[in-house]
């Protein structure tokens, strides 16, 4: 176990390098001048020019310049922004707002995908069971704009039931309906494979000797077969989680929330590279901390890959 | 009123309290592509003490007449159209889904061919066996754990303790095969059926799991079904053989007199093609053709496109189960030919 | 937002089902002489086809498809309007007898633009499909097959594009490659984002690929035939290439669909493709400010969007369902 652990973590590392440096690559070695439109119409100052230069070796390779980078990165330092705002302040300040929107969404999207997974897995062809099928096809197919624009016209502007923008205090119940929006598509995606994986197992074998040891079917649905079926869909859960917390921009911006998405779309738009890179940093040390804890929740769930 | 006179019952036809019996028993398959007869009148018993050896091909019935039994037979596409399963008397076919649960697991039990897939791959194999203790005799955690690892004694599986917590997987075949008899006896069931409990084991494991359940049958005085496809399992361990082809009984016999003279040209030739060491550098026998298409069964005698003794009648009646006296029992027309011939 | 293209769309196999049932029994009678109807073998393409012919959703679909392809063809066929140009005159105007979608805010005509939209969104679409498909399937195969170091080296690779969040990533290219310069070439354009498309989304096809090699690479006909001489390349053509594709297939009709919706989420972000391109999701975009006001703007594109993603979904999961055995 601790091998398997340590071979994963050894993966990380060149996935890491690889991820930022493509990254810092993109959004730096962009053509032209780096600080047009920085400082309004005059443009900027020389000695601000020469200090910004030297702090980011503007001059320097692309490799030196990211080999510098990542040095302050593993000292807390992220950077400032052109207009002098402490990155890692940017970053502290709108990430927990990106993180209770993920949550949220994930509860909802759990207990919607859930419910109607298990649902239907055990009662196939019936009027939900179409019914489930057909809207996860919905929302499956619909962008995420789609559906976040509808909802906030139909429920925030037509009929007044939520604000149609979340407030800065970001209310729980504020959250709820883009929390739907953000988890829609996994919501279909998870009671699809909740249905598929409770469907399958009914017919397993060891199901059946579970009912030939006469226990009662309480039991055998509410023990043997959720545990065993509900495993590929914890694990989905798990890796939602990490994509949830990679920021909702279209979601962010559709309801106003200053999420991480929102300031990594305002930096690259503006230009702003050392946010950019700054943000996608954490973001993908996030998500790949993610993954690693979602194979070892897999591990733990399934007794049979845990002595790879 | 059953088509072939079942043994076991006197004239009138009522039962003579057996421990378990399949009284002219039908199943059919209801699929898109048409029904197929699966069991078309079966009629076996079981008393304490006894085994009996079900026979068959693949597709022969001998599998779902046995799930029918348990109730665990796949509904849709199985369907039940006629007869009885009677356990101490009592048809379990018109109980209540209750009652025939209690049956399981303590009344009558059943154990599988591939332990691997029919143990839960995620739940120790410990649990699985104190999982009877604690659900159906309500006892407590540390009471179910300790009866559990005295059922891995009983089956003879080393270190009993430290393997009460390993999973399924982690064992091999046969010991996962005496797992699963552990799990099945745990609740002392009267009847034990046996699905091709040795056919997925080395024929060296295959000998040890049946001395096993031939010692556990008599210190229990269980009644046993066996069934399987391998004549040669069944020679050592059972007592009544009963051949089974799609989906009727075709032969019932003591084990000795089945082997010694069979009354029916299907048993004559399964055991005409078991390989003999004195045959050697001869083509192996085989009964030429295959099982019949269970959805459009010949008419007549079931076995007649394959039989080399089939004449006119047999493509036109139905042999019925003759009663040729000593228990045994057959369907063929010749069935006293064969039984008088040298 | 969340990816949804990491769900795994192939189910895993089932634990063994029960040996004996009748319906499982040989077709052949066990009549020697007379009528043994030869049954062609069918195999799996064509069962699935079979089963495909009797699913009102796939002819619904498939037309809906067909409609649809016909319209990026042949927008010439549905309206002689011109999609580009329009008089500020009728900017707005509401849907009536003689415009059937009304008219934009530079007074164009939404029922042609929507009808010319087709071709923008559905191309682009199909081409990326094509090459996420081409790539992520040719690394797939090396790295399933060969195995080692190069399984080990693509996996890293397709895990450093796996890192990036889609919109995120596809931001990030299409902001960096676009602002050089102001190119106005629809091809140029619509290359960008197709090009940012596949970038992003040939890691999954990859994996799915490579687990579908992994399950087949050790199976007994394999083995059979390389112990009968097959080469390496034989093999893969022959054997392990018609076993893997069901997945694909399934997979590549529903991402048609869910990149239709990923070039609208991108152009109505504003980095993805521009005028004088047209499609359903620079409409969308453009509509966005006058929802209150015009809410028709919104609803044609929107709703010829959906439509087409859900045509192809829903062709998807048909072919799925005729293709799984385990369905039968």
């Amino acid at each position: 176990m601790g091998r398997y652990l340590l071979r994963r973590l050894l993966q990380l590392v060149p996935v890491f390098i690889g991820t930022t440096f493509l990254i810092y690559w993109l959004v730096w070695s962009v053509p032209g001048d780096p600080f047009a439109g920085k400082c309004g119409d005059r443009g900027c100052p020389p000695n601000y020019r020469a200090m910004m230069t030297e702090k980011y070796h503007l001059d320097d390779s692309i490799w030196v310049q990211y080999a510098s980078y990542m040095k302050n990165l593993f000292q807390g330092d992220f950077g400032i922004t052109f207009g002098g705002r402490e990155i890692s302040d940017i970053i502290a300040t709108s990430y927990p707002n990106t993180l209770k929107l993920a949550v949220v969404a994930l509860a909802i999207e759990a207990i919607i995908g859930l419910g109607a997974g298990v649902l239907t897995g055990l009662r196939r062809n019936g009027f939900l069971d179409n019914l489930v099928l057909v809207s996860s096809l919905f929302l499956i197919a619909l962008p995420v704009f789609v559906i976040g624009f509808v909802l906030q016209w139909f429920l925030g502007v037509k009929w007044g039931i939520i604000t149609p923008t979340v407030s800065n205090e970001m209310r729980f119940s504020e959250l709820l309906v883009p929390g739907f929006v953000l988890g829609s598509a996994s919501s279909a995606y998870i009671a699809r494979v909740a249905r598929t994986s409770i469907a399958e197992n009914r017919r397993a074998d060891y199901v059946r000797t579970a009912i030939a040891k006469g226990l009662p079917m309480r039991r055998v649905v509410g023990v043997h077969l959720l545990r065993n079926s509900l495993i590929p869909v914890v694990t989905l859960l798990g890796t939602d989680l990490g994509a949830l917390m990679g920021g909702a921009i279209i979601t962010e911006g559709i309801f106003g929330i200053n999420g991480i998405g929102r300031q990594v779309l305002r930096a690259i738009v503006t230009k702003e590279s050392a946010t950019v890179v700054g943000i996608v940093v954490v973001l993908v040390v996030v998500y790949l901390v993610m993954n690693l804890l979602v194979d070892l929740l897999y591990a733990a769930l399934d007794p049979r890959i845990r002595y790879e | 009123m059953s088509e072939q006179s079942a043994p076991g019952t006197d004239g009138s036809g009522r039962p003579s309290g057996r421990l378990l019996e399949v009284d002219d028993l039908r199943v059919e398959f209801r699929t898109r592509d048409g029904v197929a007869k699966v069991i078309n009148g079966v009629t076996y018993h079981v008393d304490a003490g006894e085994t009996l050896a079900v026979l068959g091909e693949s597709g022969s019935g001998k599998s779902v007449t046995a799930q029918t039994i348990m109730g665990i037979l796949d509904t849709p596409p199985g369907f039940v159209t006629g007869g009885q399963v009677r356990f101490h008397g009592k048809d379990m076919l018109k109980m209540s889904a209750e009652q025939r649960r209690r049956i399981r697991g303590e009344g009558i039990a059943m154990i599988f061919q591939d332990s691997l897939s029919a143990l839960n791959p995620v739940f120790t194999v410990g649990f699985q066996i104190a999982e009877q203790f604690r659900v159906r005799r309500g006892m407590s955690r540390a009471d179910a754990k300790k009866r559990a690892i005295e059922m891995l004694d009983q089956v003879k599986i080393p270190n009993a303790k430290g393997r009460y917590s390993n999973y399924p997987h982690q064992f091999s075949g046969g010991m996962r095969q005496r797992a699963m008899i552990a799990m099945s006896l745990a609740l002392d069931p009267e009847v034990l059926i046996a699905d091709e409990p040795t056919t997925a084991l080395d024929v060296t494991v295959q000998a040890q799991i049946m001395d096993l359940l031939g010692e556990l049958q008599r210190e229990r005085r269980m009644g046993m079904i066996l069934i399987t496809h391998d004549l040669g399992v069944v020679a050592d361990v059972a007592d009544r053989i009963a051949v089974m082809y799609a989906g009727r009984i075709v032969e019932e016999a003591d084990v000795y007199d089945l082997y010694a003279k069979p009354a029916h040209p299907y048993t004559l030739g399964l055991l005409d093609s078991i390989p003999r060491m004195d045959e050697k550098g001869q083509e192996l026998r085989t009964i030429k053709g295959l099982p019949p298409n269970l959805m459009n069964i010949p008419p007549g005698c079931a076995f007649n496109p394959r039989c080399p003794m089939a004449q006119p009648v047999c493509r036109e009646k139905v042999p019925p189960l003759l009663q040729l006296g000593r228990g045994r029992a057959s369907a063929c027309h010749f069935a006293e030919e064969l039984v008088n011939r040298d | 937002m969340s990816d949804p293209s990491t769900a795994s769309i192939v189910s895993t196999p089932p634990a063994t089902m029960p040996t004996e049932a009748g319906s499982g029994a040989p077709v052949n009678a066990g009549l020697p002489e007379n009528a043994q109807k030869q049954q062609k073998p069918r195999g799996l393409l064509g069962d699935a086809w079979r089963d495909l012919r009797r699913k009102p959703l796939f002819w619904i679909s498939a037309s809906f498809i067909l409609l649809f392809i016909v319209m990026a063809a042949f927008p010439q066929l549905f309206t002689s309007d011109d999609p580009v140009n329009g008089a500020l005159s009728r900017s707005r105007v509401d849907p009536s007898a003689d415009a059937w979608f009304g008219y934009d805010v530079q007074g164009r005509d939404v029922y042609a633009r929507t009808i010319y939209g087709a071709r923008a969104s559905i191309v682009v679409a199909l081409l990326s499909v094509i090459g996420t498909l081409l790539i992520g399937g040719a690394m797939g195969i090396i790295a399933g097959y060969r195995g080692g170091w190069v399984d080990a080296l693509l996996s890293r690779i397709a895990d450093i594009f796996f890192g990036l969040p889609f919109v995120l990533g596809s931001i990030v290219i299409l902001t960096t490659f676009n602002g050089s310069g102001t190119d106005n070439n629809e091809w140029q354009i619509m290359g960008l984002v197709i090009m940012s498309l596949t970038v992003l989304s040939w890691p999954v096809v990859m994996r799915l690929m490579r687990s579908s090699v992994l399950a087949t690479k050790e199976a007994d006909y394999i083995v059979a035939a390389r112990a009968l001489g097959a080469g390496t390349g034989r093999i893969i053509l022959k054997h392990l290439l018609p076993n893997c594709l069901a997945p694909l297939l399934v997979y590549g009709t529903i991402m048609v669909g869910s990149f239709i919706g990923a070039e609208a989420t991108l152009s109505f972000l504003g980095i993805g493709l521009k005028s004088p391109v047209v499609s359903w999701g620079i409409m969308i975009s453009e509509a966005q400010n006058y929802i209150r006001v015009s809410p028709f703007l919104l609803f044609f594109p929107a709703a010829f969007l959906v439509a087409a993603v859900l045509s192809f979904v829903m062709l998807g999961e048909a072919v799925r369902e005729a293709l799984d055995p385990k369905l039968r």
